[in-house]
């Protein structure tokens, strides 16, 4: 009469495969979405290992009297210096096309690299000394097997006679690769070998500051009014649908009222980590709004109201009491903000931070770049050592925003649980 | 007397660490209407969420002992939830139509379980549900309405119509008149003495006059125990256990 | 000892600073609508110069969109075609396969998410999709560009099919990507608006969970998923930096998403950041097509937000 079983008919076979199936397409989905995440973060840690460290090159430097003027030792031509000294390892070399190439071994950077290290150390003059200077990218290159030698010499970036003299060198001892230390303490540079991220993060960390210093204030002001001082009128409401919508406008819009309003009415310096902390301040009050108040609902009333049977104003009940209660929260939020706004770069270019920017910033006043502009930047680049610098710059980028996210996350934890 | 259609053996449900119903042994009659009394809180509601298995949907619920529905364990490793509750049906205290029409409430079990070949037999099918639930007549006209645009008593009528109209054994029914009006509770009742006759039925209700109206036989529970299980009449009026004696007069519950 | 007599109009600490303090909070807030304004103003006043060069009608109709510089002053205009009806083409075409890889992944691992993972394993994906989220769109761009638009390059290539370096497919997909947690965590509260009484109706009646999901728990929360996914749709279009490095710069009409076209984004980029002149029909341009996106925008997340609030106010 009552059959509970699996044959009882209601099709029960082919509705559990059907389940079964709903749930592996539900699987696939999340799968699909978590290996798109690793092929992508992995891709990218990947090529960026190729940054890690760099290619020195040992060049036996002429330093003598007759070359450098002990007493005006930077008036000498260290340009000269080097070419001479890559032309006493291989004298062979005589044709005009084969000695640039030759010269092509050491970074463009070489020269001012043993102009410094003459500058710094007087006593090194007087001789010939072995001083270490940065490789060619192609050098560098070459020596990880990046290069795909297979090719006919015009297609590649190296020919051969520069793989004969690379080889040469190897064996002489007169390579080695140490840790690139430049990619984090240098600025930017056309030649990719020696480009470092330091003005971006310098540009971004201005900016920043300026982002947080009004967005801040303005967020947690405003929020603070909207949940308890704001009345229940059309004013209020016209306040809050205003932020809500500001929350979903594209990016890019921001960058055009910075350009027209802060750069074009206001004059404000273009490019300026001032405007495009300016820019990002306006993209981030939002979502600061919105995480404060979220802080300041969870605030259990009992305590202002303590406060306020106590005789307090109603601004002296919500400052010392609520505010404070409700400050890891805030915290939180603006922390999320801040990193949401590192990342930011469209706005960024509209208001000019493209430049090629070498100098570090000491201003907020002064022209600068951030590390995703940077990251941009760099990526438009078709030469495969600035694709390297891409890959690492981006790295560095993802490690300050997750630190910046287990931060927000370490203390909410640590703070939340009050009551 | 018929064989029991449901029966109870030992049966205790904890949810996680909390024991809530203690070792009740039952047996429900076939083309009975079976009351579960008792003050709020005794564990009648989640009895009679056992018999089909719903309390599966909470994770920290676990049963010990056996329910057997038509001689079979309902917790045996060959039976499907799915044919159970295909076959007892049940019927909650808020009246929950879906947000589809009339017609489409009635003929969402009959659906899924493939139970009507063709349009014209889904539709006879709907309307013989409707009939049996006593609502026809008012939604005749208005069968692609939404479920929602009827009045609480018509909800709950359409709900039972959407059970029977799979055809199950058993229904159970939630305190299912305890959202509605007196007229609507009537009518509900007056339609649950006439189910009875095709369907056995179980009813949780904090009313004892509904309970002396409606049923035939009476299980009182009390802070989780079975204390008295027999026929109605013999409940109300002499009741064995001092504590059904108790709630009966109003000095508990 | 003398009782003070009881005195409740003498104030104990002066109103005004906090009348003071409450305007400064106020004005915080107020800010919001300046924000707004500000954005309106400039963008308008730029477009309505922009106008007096470019006919509104060339502008909103035309099929060419080739803003090529003039080299005197007196041919500003003349010069070139500004019809903003390729980059709609271009923006549509690549948002539309954003949405369509987006959706169903989005909608899916929600779905798994609230109705049948475990709280552990809920532990895991929601952090990891939510780092999805977190992830600059400048990153996705470089991945779009270096690797992923090479890869379908090769797999076309293989299949016989001719697809550009900059394919619409590239940018579209990570873009995809990129939306899915949105989708997610905004269907997610969705489904968890539909109350429990519905689902326990469907149990009840013998339905298994995929049954429930599809034919009561999905069509009951419809409108709000809808909303979710204009919402999706408008951040899609607003993109900015993955389809400036895995999409096209040149303007065309079509409809294959393996051809390159170029967006309303990228455009404004790029006609700003050349070289700038002053008042040009090109630097204007990118106004106009600034304001047209803003307003294209805030009507979809204002019929979206609309959406989702008469359908929670029907479950509240």
């Amino acid at each position: 009469m009552i059959d509970l079983g699996r044959k009882a008919g209601f099709g029960l076979t082919a509705r559990n495969r059907a389940e079964r199936r709903f749930q592996w397409v539900g699987r696939f989905a999340i799968g699909i979405s978590l290996s798109f995440l690793l092929v992508m973060v992995g891709d990218i840690m990947i090529t960026a290992s190729g940054t890690i460290k760099r290619t020195e090159i040992a060049l036996a430097v002429d330093l003598g009297p007759d070359r450098i003027d002990p007493a005006d030792p930077q008036s000498a031509s260290y340009g000269g210096l080097v070419k001479a000294s890559l032309r006493d390892m291989f004298p062979n070399v005589t044709k005009r096309a084969e000695k640039k190439r030759l010269y092509n071994l050491v970074s463009p950077e070489a020269v001012f690299e043993v102009a410094r290290i003459v500058a710094e150390d007087p006593g090194l003059l007087g001789g010939k000394r072995q001083i270490w200077v940065s490789a060619s990218d192609d050098l560098d290159l070459y020596l990880r097997g990046k290069i795909d030698t297979d090719q006919p010499q015009k297609r590649r970036r190296i020919s051969d006679a520069e793989i004969e003299w690379i080889d040469a060198l190897q064996d002489a001892d007169r390579l080695r690769r140490v840790l690139n230390w430049k990619f984090l303490t240098g600025g930017d540079s056309r030649e990719p070998e020696i480009a470092g991220i330091l003005s971006a993060l310098v540009g971004s960390a201005l900016s920043l500051a300026v982002c947080l210093a009004i967005s801040f204030p303005l967020g947690i002001g405003a929020a603070i009014y909207l949940e308890e001082f704001a009345p229940a009128n059309r004013l209020s409401d016209l306040i809050e649908v205003n932020i809500n919508n500001l929350a979903a406008v594209p990016s890019i819009v921001f960058g055009l009222l910075g350009l027209a309003i802060f750069l074009g009415v206001m004059g404000l310096p273009r490019s300026s980590p001032l405007v495009g902390g300016m820019v990002l301040a306006l993209m981030t009050l939002p979502t600061i709004i919105i995480a404060a108040r979220a802080a300041l609902k969870s605030v259990p009333p009992s305590f202002k109201e303590a406060a306020l049977a106590l005789g307090a104003s109603p601004v002296q009940a919500v400052f010392h009491h609520s505010v404070p209660v409700a400050m890891p929260g805030m915290l939180t939020g603006a922390i999320v903000g801040m990193a949401q706004a590192l990342g930011e770069t469209a706005p960024l270019l509209m208001i000019g931070m493209v430049a090629f920017i070498v100098d570090i910033p000491t201003s907020i006043l002064e022209p600068a770049t951030a590390l995703p502009v940077q990251i941009f930047l760099w990526a438009d680049s078709p030469e495969r050592a600035f694709t390297e610098k891409t890959a690492a710059a981006i790295i560095v980028l993802l490690i300050f925003l997750v630190s910046m996210n287990l931060v927000a996350i370490l203390l909410r934890r640590k703070l939340e649980t009050r009551f | 007397m018929d064989d029991p259609i449901i029966t109870a053996r030992d049966v205790s449900i904890f949810y996680g660490d909390k024991q809530a119903i203690f070792d009740v042994d039952m047996d429900i009659l076939p083309n009975k209407v079976t009351a579960f009394i008792g003050p709020s809180g005794c564990g009648k509601s989640t009895f009679l969420r056992a018999i089909n298995r719903m309390n599966d949907l909470i994770p920290i619920c676990r049963m010990d002992g056996e329910l057997r529905i038509g001689g079979q364990d309902i917790y045996a490793p060959e039976v499907d939830v799915v044919a159970l509750r295909v076959q007892v049906g049940m019927v909650f205290q808020k009246p929950n139509p879906f947000p589809k029409s009339i017609f489409e409430n009635v003929a969402y079990g009959l659906r899924i379980h493939k139970l009507a070949t063709s349009r014209s037999e889904l539709e006879d099918r709907v309307e013989w549900s409707l009939k049996s639930a006593g609502l026809w007549d008012e939604v005749a006209d208005r069968l692609d309405q939404s479920g929602n645009s009827l009045s609480g008593g018509q909800q709950q009528r359409l709900c039972i119509a959407r059970a029977i109209a799979v055809e199950p054994k058993v229904i159970l029914m939630d305190e299912p008149a305890s959202a509605l009006d007196p007229i609507a509770t009537a009518v509900v009742e007056e339609l649950i003495d006439n189910l009875r006759k095709k369907y056995t039925i179980i009813i949780v209700t904090h009313s004892m006059q509904q309970a002396a109206r409606i049923s035939q036989r009476t299980a009182f529970f009390h802070l989780g125990n079975l204390v008295e299980f027999g026929d109605t009449k013999t409940i109300f009026t002499n009741p064995a256990d001092e504590r059904t004696q108790n709630y009966i007069t109003g000095r508990i519950g | 000892m003398a009782t003070r007599p009881i005195n409740l109009t003498t104030a104990v600490r002066p109103k005004w600073p906090d009348r003071i303090v409450v305007g400064i909070l106020g004005a915080c807030a107020g800010v919001a609508i300046f924000v707004t304004l500000g954005i309106v103003l400039s963008l308008v006043f730029e477009t309505v110069k922009f106008f007096q060069k470019v006919p509104p009608g060339d502008f909103l109709f035309g099929l060419n969109w080739s803003p090529q510089t003039a080299i005197r002053a007196d041919q500003v205009g003349s010069g070139g075609s500004f019809g903003v009806v390729p980059l709609i083409n271009g923006t549509l075409l690549i948002s539309a396969i954003a949405m369509v890889v987006a959706t169903p992944l989005g909608l899916m691992s929600a779905v798994y998410l609230s109705e049948y993972s475990s709280k552990r394993a809920r532990d895991w994906i929601k952090p990891g999709l939510e780092i999805l989220a977190g992830i600059p769109t400048v990153v996705y761009g470089f991945f779009a560009a270096l690797t992923l638009a090479p890869f379908i390059r090769m797999t076309g290539g293989q299949f016989g099919l001719e697809i550009a370096s900059e394919s619409a497919l590239a940018a579209g997909v990570a873009m995809g990507i990129m939306i899915v947690p949105l989708i997610s965590s905004l269907s997610d509260d969705v489904i968890n608006t539909v109350p429990q009484s519905l689902r326990d109706a469907s149990y009840g009646l013998g339905a298994t969970q995929s049954e429930t999901i599809r034919r009561v728990v999905l069509p009951a929360a419809l409108p709000g998923i809808a909303g979710s996914l204009l919402l999706a749709t408008s951040r899609a279009i607003g993109e900015t930096m993955i389809v400036l490095m895995a999409a096209g710069m040149a303007a065309k009409l079509s409809l294959n998403p393996l051809d390159a076209v170029t967006t309303i984004t990228v455009q404004i980029v790029a006609l700003l950041t050349g070289d700038q002149e002053f008042d040009s029909a090109k630097t204007l341009s990118a106004f106009a097509l600034g304001l047209f996106l803003f307003v294209i925008t805030l009507f979809i997340n204002v019929v979206a937000l609309g959406i989702v609030r008469k359908y929670q106010e029907r479950y509240d």
